[in-house]
């Protein structure tokens, strides 16, 4: 398989200087990368340009082989989701909030089909978390992109979100995820990117 | 017999001046420190009105109809300035302000005139287009800043909507509603209320003036109707287009919140 994302000579601007300069590299289609490197050395910035909600302000950034900017926006988001580190629950219930196919959806991230009917906002945030990987598998996508996926999660809830991602990642979904964790992106990625602080 | 308003003169202003020491004596005795603020404020409402009144009495002269639309605009203008300083935080603040302070006054001034319940007269015009523009221009203010800021300080759950491929009207939707509420509810909770709590500027005006009480309401009710309208299109196009200005046209926030 090919690359799903490539990274050519990035840069991106923030307040006092860049943010990320001169960055470029692969992603391949299939398994899970880990993006690794300091805190500020701009990893998150990184993972947001891959479904726009940040542009870069040089190079470019593709998707099988295409600008991402050529795709229209909203297509894009929905074949590359993106899950931040922190479970942001929408108002309504569990199932509000995954939406169509919810049964199959919640079985897939370990959740019990009873929570369906709770309101999503009294969820613990490590099932909060399951349960915006559901809403982002619900909309089929072909990559998911994680910022730190399991950074606000107790041990316990830790582990059991690294199997999912993971087992997500055999059944032939690209997954990127940003991680501070040597010992997560090593145990659990097939490959690793490093990512330097931007000399300004 | 009971006219007040032609017994008024100078005489009657310099002694209601006792009313003004009044505040400024509490205000010294409890160490307020606003004296001389008082002082301005009352220099200040006497020579703003008195020219106020001077240009009225002439603008409402016989053959000077055709100035009211340049007055009209005036106060649009000044509405406009005042509105979009107070929404300075969003990008393009004074087109939106314009906009919406424009589209109020001049749709409801005009179901107004146009459908003869006032009459267009000088007299009529003005004094409700400035009834009107105030309120439109403190709902531009409300809304404007109450969008903006909801959507900084929500911004996690917004980009979230946002990855889902919502597009920025839906996932801006929830603090689109909230500013709209902002700014139309206190309009809203005034026509509820209206003559169980205060009676009105514009019923009172026409009370003193000597009207009967009958006339002075239906004046009242109109004018309420023409600001509950005004201030929900106001609203209605504050929302919509700030919601345009805080998002770029592919659907991501604007620079300057998403860094916020």
């Amino acid at each position: 398989m090919g690359d799903r994302f490539e990274y050519r000579n990035v840069r991106v601007d923030g307040d006092d200087g860049p943010i990320v300069d001169g960055f470029s590299a692969r992603i391949p289609a299939d398994g899970l990368t880990a993006i690794v490197g300091p805190s500020g050395s701009g990893k998150t910035t990184l993972l947001r340009l891959l479904n726009r909600l940040d542009d870069p302000d040089g190079g470019s950034v593709l998707l099988d082989g295409r600008d991402v900017r050529d795709y229209d926006v909203l297509d894009l988001r929905k074949r590359v989701q993106l899950v931040g580190q922190v479970p942001v629950p929408f108002a309504g219930t569990v199932a509000d909030n995954v939406g169509e196919g919810w049964e199959e959806l919640l079985e897939r991230v370990g959740l019990p089909v009873a929570v369906a009917t709770r309101p999503a906002d009294v969820l613990s945030i490590g099932e909060a978390q399951r349960m915006c990987l559901a809403r982002a598998l619900a909309r089929r996508p072909e990559a998911l992109v994680l910022d730190e996926p399991t950074s606000a999660l107790d041990t316990s809830s830790k582990a059991g979100v690294e199997r999912l991602v993971r087992s997500l990642a055999d059944d032939g979904l690209t997954v990127v995820m940003v991680t501070h964790d040597p010992r997560q992106a090593t145990e659990l990625a097939d490959r690793v990117v490093e990512v330097r602080r931007a000399t300004s | 017999m009971n006219d007040l308003s032609g017994r008024i003169g100078f005489g009657e202003v310099a002694l209601s001046l006792l009313l003004v020491a009044v505040a400024a004596a509490v205000s010294w005795r409890r160490k307020a420190g606003l004296e001389q603020d008082i002082l301005v404020a009352t220099f200040r409402s006497f020579a703003q009105l008195l020219a106020i009144g001077f240009v009225l009495e002439w603008l409402f002269g016989p053959g000077r109809g055709w100035l009211t639309p340049i007055v009209l605009a005036v106060m649009v203008a000044t509405a406009t300035l005042t509105s979009s300083v107070r929404g300075k935080r969003v990008p393009g603040a004074r087109g939106v302000a314009a906009a919406s302070v424009s589209v109020a006054a001049a749709s409801t001034l005009g179901v107004l005139l146009a459908l003869g319940i006032v009459p267009v007269e000088p007299r009529a015009a003005i004094p409700l287009g400035s009834m009107i523009l105030s309120n439109a221009m403190n709902t531009a203010s409300l809304v404007m800043a109450r969008l903006r800021d909801d959507l900084a300080s929500n911004r996690r759950e917004v980009e979230a909507r946002l990855s889902l491929g919502q597009t920025a009207a839906e996932a801006g939707a929830p603090w689109h509603r909230t500013a709209l509420r902002t700014g139309m509810l206190p309009i809203v909770d005034n026509t509820k209320v209206v003559g169980l709590v205060a009676l009105p500027g514009a019923m009172t005006g026409m009370l003193l003036a000597g009207a009967s009480p009958a006339s002075a309401i239906r004046l009242q009710l109109i004018v309420m109707y023409m600001l509950l309208a005004g201030n929900a299109l106001a609203a209605l196009v504050a929302g919509q287009l700030t919601l345009r200005r805080l998002f770029t046209r592919d659907h991501q926030l604007i620079r300057s919140l998403r860094r916020a």
